[in-house]
Parts: C-alpha cells; structure tokens; sequence
C-alpha cells in the first residue's frame, strides 16, 4: 500500500526531476533517516534532490497539492532533529543547489545558493581579505540554508552575532510554490521584518533557496590567552570582570575539568589536566588594539583567581589552543559510547547556581556530564555520557537532559541557544511557553503554510503535546507508555 | 535611585483593550509623541502608555538591559552611561519625552546603525500585551535563544500595530574609550560612496559616515591605539563632530520648512540624485532629500535597485509614508497583522492599509 503510493509519487516528481534526483529505494533512503540527532530516525517516502529554484517551485506546488509533508535538508548536520523525515512525506535536500552565485567585494555581500557550505563561503572570499562570520562547529560540512533555519551560532558570536545579524536577503519559496524575498541590503525594511521570524524557523515558514550574506574584513590580528582556574565558579565570575573592563572578546570559551581530559587525551592540546576550569579568550581587531586589550585580559584573568595565563605566542599556538575546544564533542565521543548535547542558555551570573545544579543531577542520575560553555554569551552545552545499548539509559538520557533545560528556564534561560527545538526538545517548550504564546506560533505559521505541510510536528507543540509531557513530569522518574514514541 | 519612575499601568492597560476589544474600537497607542509623525496618520482613540515605566532588571555585567516600555530613552541612557555602556544603535530621540516602546516600535536608529546594527538586532525579549487583552512573552534576557518563532524581533519597526510593548530585553555595548572625526573633500556623491564603501573592505574602527555638500566626514571608535593608528593610516582633517545633530537631524540640512524623503538603497549603488540637496549616511545605505520630490517616480527608481523611498517628514497629505509591498507580500503582513491583532484595534493603518 505505502509501496504503491511511493512509487506514484515518485512517478509525478520525475515528470520535472531526473530520474537519479528522486530517491525511492529503501536501502538508498536510509541514508536520510536522521540528522545530526541520530537518535531519532524515520524513513521518509522519498527523497528529492532539485538543482534549481524551478525545480523546487515545483516539487512544492505538487506537495501543496498532494497535501505531502515536506521536510526541507541541507547538509543534515542538525543536533536537534530538525531534519527528521516525515514517514508520510518527502525530504526536499538542498545538497545540489551548491553553488555560490555572486560575490560583491564593494557591497561586501555574496549570494549562495541554500546548500553551500558555511566555510566555503569564507574560503570563496578569503582572497579579497573578507569572510563570514558566524562559525557554527559543524562550518566544514553545514550548508547556508540549514544556518539560516537554525539561525546557528559559533563560538564567535558574542562579538559577532549569530546568523540573524549576518544575513541580508532570502530568497524563499512558500509552501504553495511561490517565491517570496526578504531583501534587506538597504539596511531598511517595509512592513514587518519577516527576517527573524525567517531565520531559525526550522523549515517551517518557507524553504530558503538563496541566501545574500554579509562580508567582513578578515581582522589584521587575533589573539589567544588561556586562563587556568581551580573553581568553575572564579572563571565564569573572570568572564564578567573581562567585560566589566568594555571588552567584547572575539570568542570566550570555557571548558570544565571532565571536558579538558577528554580535550587533551584526544588532540594534545597542552590543556591542564588538573585544572577544573579553563577560559580561552580570544580578541581580535587591530595589531595595536589586540596588543593593548590582551594584556588587560591577562591582569583580570590573575585578579580573577586564574593560577596561571598563558598567551598564545603564535598562530600554531592559537590554533592549538583552539583546537580542543572545537573538538570537544568528538573528544567526549571516544571516552563515551554515546553523548548527549544539552544546549541550554543562561544569563552569565546564575552560572554557578545552574552548574550545581547540573552536577547535583548528574549524580542523582549516575551519569556523568562534561561542561563546554560559550561563557561569553550564557551558552552552555553539558555533554552526558552513556551508553544506548544499556537498556533504558537513553530514556533516562533524555530525561536528565530534560531537566538540566528546565534548571536554566527556571534561571531565567532558554531551552536552546543555537540548536533549536526540533523533535528533541518539544516538551521543554511547553514549560517555556504558555498556551497563548504556543497558539500564536502556531498562528503566525498557518499565515506561511495554512495546510501545514512544512515539517510538520517540529519546534512547535500541539496542544495533545503539551498535555503529554505535563503528564510526564508529574510523574517524574517514571515515563508512562515507554513503547509510544515520543515526538 | 536611578531616577526612573517604577510605576506597572499593566493590568489597567490589559483591561483597557479587553474592553476596547469588546466594544469594536479601535486605538492610536502613544509614548512620548515623539515619533508620531512617522507612518500614516490615525483617526483612533489615543492611549497614554508612557506611564508604564521602570528598570525590570539591569546588570552590567550580563550586557542586558530589562525596561518597561514607558521608560524615558533619556533616562535610560543616562543610566547607561553611568556604567560606561550605551545602546549600539544611537536611536535618534526627536524630542525629550521619546520612549523605549517608541524607539522598538519605530526602529528608528542613528549615524552607528550601519556599522554596529539595527534595533533588531539587540532586542533579546519583549513583553507584549495583543489584540486579544493577553500578556504574551517572547525572546528573553539572553544573547542566544532560538526557542519559537523570534517574535521579539518583529516588534521592532511593527508601530504599535501587533499590540502594546510592554517590556523589552535589550542588549547594550560598552561605550568607546574614544572617538574621533574626519573630514575629507569629495566633490560629488559617487566619490564619496565609491570611497566609504571601498573602506568597509578593511577592518578600520569606523562607526559613522556622513557625505554632505561635497565634505565627507568619518568617525572611528574603538581603543586609544586602535582609533590613533587608524587615523594616522586615514589622513583627513581632525574635525568637531556633528554626529548628535546628524541623529536628531538638528543639521541645517533638514530644514523643517521642506519635504524630507528618505531613500534607501544598498550602500554601493551610484548616486541618484546629481544636483539635488542630499545627505549620505549609514555608507550609502540611507540618504536622505530636502525638497520637493514626484515620491511616485522616485519609487519606482529606486525600488529597481532594491531600494525603498519614505516620505518622511512634511510631504503632502495622502502622500503614501512608506514604499507599496507587493500584493502577495501586503496579504501575508495582513493576515499576520490579524493573528495577533484579530479586531484591528491597534494603530489601525498606521503602516498601509490594513495594517
């Protein structure tokens, strides 16, 4: 029956795609079964892979005629399970439209079509001394287009911004296969700014096909300093004090004791593997101001408890420094099984209150947690360590991730700084949000998508949702109906 | 203690719509008055929000600012630059009892908008009272948040026509350690725009730029070293700064006695307007004309090169404020207009016709 109607469906896609752009074969769909959230996988109907915007106009005025969930991809690198296939719709990837269109050295702008990647961007523009700035982790592999519906961030956006502040112009076609454009290279907008309810809208407003991103000029010098601490709280109190001095650090990174290890057994960073905290900051700007400013980060650093600073004496060295804390997630991945990512954000001074909080969970629920932080802007990521072939131990997983998101709500934080809602965190946003504010999210999509078929049963719960995971945490410790799936 | 009075009008206000909401009306919401002249004018029944004030929470450290809507944008910034921060945007006040809401609602910003970013960008939460009589928050006080659609951020610019700001999160800055202008001789505008935007290309600490009769100025902001070195590399003359006159348009330029058109292009766009009384600010981006213009020709010039025209100040009545949106656009803002404001009670077309 599914079969039948699959290979129907496929039939209409290939009236206007090429045979190989629409996928239908289960062994070859399988590979789309998740994102970067492999703990939840579905296979979709179909997958279907447009090069152009016709393409995709297409395969939207045929979804929106056959009613057909769409699920928009880019490069599937999504910790939140945005880009989770709907069983009963297709995957529409953005992967073949890969090309960047324009590159405006005057305007320092470029246009790049949905699924370039982040870092090809910058690689694209690096000889006119330009790049892109926002660096989500995953910027060897991520596309635009994904950014852009995640409005991801990186570890530099504290000075930078996130996606929202380096974007100046979508392309986008609606879910009745019209094109609709945000274009904000005046620096002005009629009517409503649409962009940021555009931007981190998880594939549910529109699919983004083109993207106009803003350019920077590469900064002449950067430069690290890594601060040493014995207590987590003196380094997170070390980062207020940095900018209580009126300093915007480039990027202020802070890692916990467990993470460290993990760092440094895996990349031999030169981290201290004593040390509870450490703190890398990074300041960048004019060779004269960098010079000036690192020197004064250096004083508040001592003054703040750090037992020891150490500068970076050169690029290897920066890079260096650097390169444990990018790696930390794989880093954890080798001493662990499987991990977790939680990416709750709080305001800075509850630091120490929220990460006492997450060690008192950790033991309650005997699983360990290593802390990386973007200590700059309240953006925490504990990494829980488990093992899925241990029975039970994902459900209890999700569970302490649960809590540990509704401890920074109750900080006066928010369930997702970067990684969005997706399937995964569903839940949570009914204790963020009450049913007013849900009703009116779930308003301002029916304007976009009135059938509904943009990702369905992502970021924004139903009513039902809500009633459930309410139910849930009454009964906290004991999931009711363990077979049902949760999303 | 920090001067600002902490008075909620909260619950009379959401009386106030429910029933306003009941009985069909419909209402013009209003700060300081400051910024009423800009958007279409309103025949409604005025609402005083500006009562509605106090510091909600504010600690330096966090770069996050918590204010009631009715707080005076004075005050505010006073308070701000008691602990040597500021607002990146340099919102322009156009008069003393100007408002926060008013300054979200209107996104009006100043000569550093082009190089730190608009309004939008630094809101972080709203607190807002719609069309039903509810209390809905979303964003919050947090750099990172991207829990939901990001309705703080359409607030801003939207001009009361969502519903009543009733609090807002806004992220501040440091203010500089020091400033500098620099003026330059560009006879004619496209030197100008070729040279301010072949600037933007290198990391200089530039935070304004103004072109006006044939005399560019420059400011950079930033680190004792970081401004001097800079300048030494600039050349140009060391100048006094109009930068507080450009923002209030107190220049002579803005003569109250004319038209003022704002157009808005992308900053490289050659120059329009050869002849015409004209200042350039923001890199190019914003540009604005003294004098009488045909607004409909000019719209259709400029929206050719992804540009829109404002009639600004002092144009004819039934001169449309702002550029058309096409037709499909127009339906979405509408039926996004009617998800939060079903009745249209709030600044009924103060933007365009039914919204």
């Amino acid at each position: 029956m599914s079969l039948t109607r699959r290979q129907k469906l496929a039939a209409r896609f290939r009236e206007f795609l090429d045979t190989e752009s629409v996928i239908d074969q289960p062994t070859s769909l399988a590979a789309y079964e998740c994102d970067g959230l492999s703990a939840y996988r579905e296979q979709p109907l179909l997958v279907l892979l447009p090069e152009n915007i016709e393409q995709v106009q297409q395969i939207m005025r045929l979804c929106h005629e056959q009613r057909l969930p769409v699920v928009s991809r880019g490069a599937g690198t999504s910790l939140s399970g945005g880009a989770l296939p709907h069983a009963e719709g297709v995957v529409l990837s953005l992967a073949k439209m890969n090309r960047i269109l324009e590159v405006d050295a005057l305007s320092r702008c470029a246009v790049a079509e949905a699924g370039v990647r982040n870092l090809a961007i910058s690689e694209a523009v690096s000889a006119l001394g330009l790049y892109y700035a926002p660096d989500p982790s995953s910027q060897i592999a991520c596309s635009i287009g994904g950014n852009v519906a995640e409005n991801a961030g990186g570890v530099h956006c504290l000075k930078y911004g996130l996606t929202l502040h380096n974007i100046l112009a979508l392309k986008v076609v609606g879910s009745d296969g019209e094109i609709f454009e945000i274009d904000q290279r005046s620096l002005h907008t009629d009517g409503y700014d649409l962009m940021p309810l555009l931007v981190g809208s998880e594939g549910m407003l529109g699919i983004v096909v083109e993207v106009t991103v803003k350019l920077l000029p590469i900064p002449r010098c950067a430069r690290v300093v890594m601060g040493v601490f014995d207590s987590v709280e003196q380094a997170g109190d070390s980062v207020a004090m940095i900018i209580a001095e009126g300093i915007i650090p480039a990027g202020i990174e802070m890692m916990d004791n467990p993470a460290i290890r993990a760092a440094e057994d895996f990349v031999h960073a030169g981290y201290p593997v004593d040390a509870e905290a450490i703190l890398i900051c990074e300041l960048d700007g004019t060779e004269e101001e960098v010079v000036a400013q690192i020197e004064l980060v250096e004083k508040v650093l001592k003054k703040g408890g750090a037992v020891e600073t150490r500068l970076a004496r050169d690029e290897a060295e920066r890079l260096l420094f650097w390169s444990g804390r990018k790696a930390a997630f794989p880093a954890v991945g080798r001493i662990s099984p499987d991990y977790y990512c939680i990416d709750g954000t709080i305001p800075r001074k509850a630091l120490s209150a929220v990460l006492s909080g997450v060690r008192a969970l950790s033991q309650e629920y005997g699983l360990r947690i290593a802390n990386v932080f973007h200590a700059g802007d309240g953006n925490l990521h504990p990494l829980i360590l488990y093992d899925a072939n241990n029975e039970g131990e994902l459900e209890k997983t999700e569970e302490l991730g649960s809590k540990i998101l509704q401890l920074c709500i109750h900080h006066g934080g928010t369930i997702t700084g970067e990684h969005g809602v997706g399937v995964e965190k569903l839940g949570e946003m009914c204790v963020q949000f009450s049913e007013p504010e849900r009703n009116q999210f779930h308003s301002i999509r029916e304007c976009f998508d009135p059938l509904k078929i943009l990702n369905p049963g992502k970021a924004i719960p139903t009513l039902a949702r809500c009633a459930e995971f309410n139910a849930m945490h009454v009964h906290a410790g004991e999931v009711p109906f363990p077979d049902l799936e949760r999303f | 203690m920090n001067g600002i009075d902490d008075v909620s009008i909260e619950d009379e206000l959401c009386t106030q719509i429910s029933s306003v909401a009941a009985s069909g009306g419909e209402i013009e919401i209003i700060g300081g008055g400051s910024k009423r002249f800009y958007g279409e004018p309103i025949e409604a029944l005025p609402i005083d929000v500006s009562a509605h004030s106090g510091v909600i929470d504010y600690d330096p450290a966090e770069l996050v600012i918590t204010l009631r809507a009715g707080c005076k944008l004075a005050d505010v910034e006073a308070l701000l630059a008691g602990q040597r921060q500021m607002f990146g945007f340099e919102p322009p006040r156009f008069g003393a009892d100007a408002t926060i809401g008013g300054m979200v609602a209107s996104a009006l910003a100043g000569p550093r908008r082009a190089y730190a970013g608009s309004i939008r960008d630094f809101v972080l939460g709203v607190k807002l009272l719609d069309g039903r009589g509810q209390v809905l928050r979303f964003g919050g006080r947090v750099i990172k948040n991207v829990a939901g659609f990001d309705v703080a951020r359409l607030m801003v610019g939207s001009l009361g026509t969502l519903g009543i700001i009733l609090e807002v999160s806004l992220r501040v800055v440091p203010v500089y350690e020091t400033e500098l202008t620099l003026a330059y001789e560009h006879d004619n505008a496209d030197d100008h725009l070729r040279w301010i935007n072949e600037l933007g290309s290198e990391p200089y600490p530039v935070s304004a730029s103004m072109w006006l009769a044939g005399r560019s100025q420059l400011r950079l902001s930033g680190s004792e070293q970081g401004v001097r070195q800079a300048a030494k590399q600039l050349g140009g003359d060391e100048t006094a700064s109009d930068w507080q006159r450009l923002r209030e348009q107190s220049l002579d330029f803005f003569d109250p006695g004319l038209p003022l058109t704002r157009v808005s292009l992308p900053p490289a766009k050659a120059d329009m307007f050869p002849g015409k009384t004209q200042l350039i600010e923001w890199g190019g981006a914003q540009r604005w004309l003294c004098g009488d213009v045909d607004i409909a020709v000019l719209r259709d010039a400029v929206g050719a090169q992804g540009g829109s025209a404002c009639a600004f100040r002092g144009h004819s009545v039934g001169v449309p404020c702002f550029q058309p949106l096409p037709a499909a656009m127009l339906k979405l803002q509408r039926n996004i207009k009617s998800s939060f404001d079903p009745a249209g009670i709030f600044n009924p077309g103060r933007i365009y016709p039914g919204l």
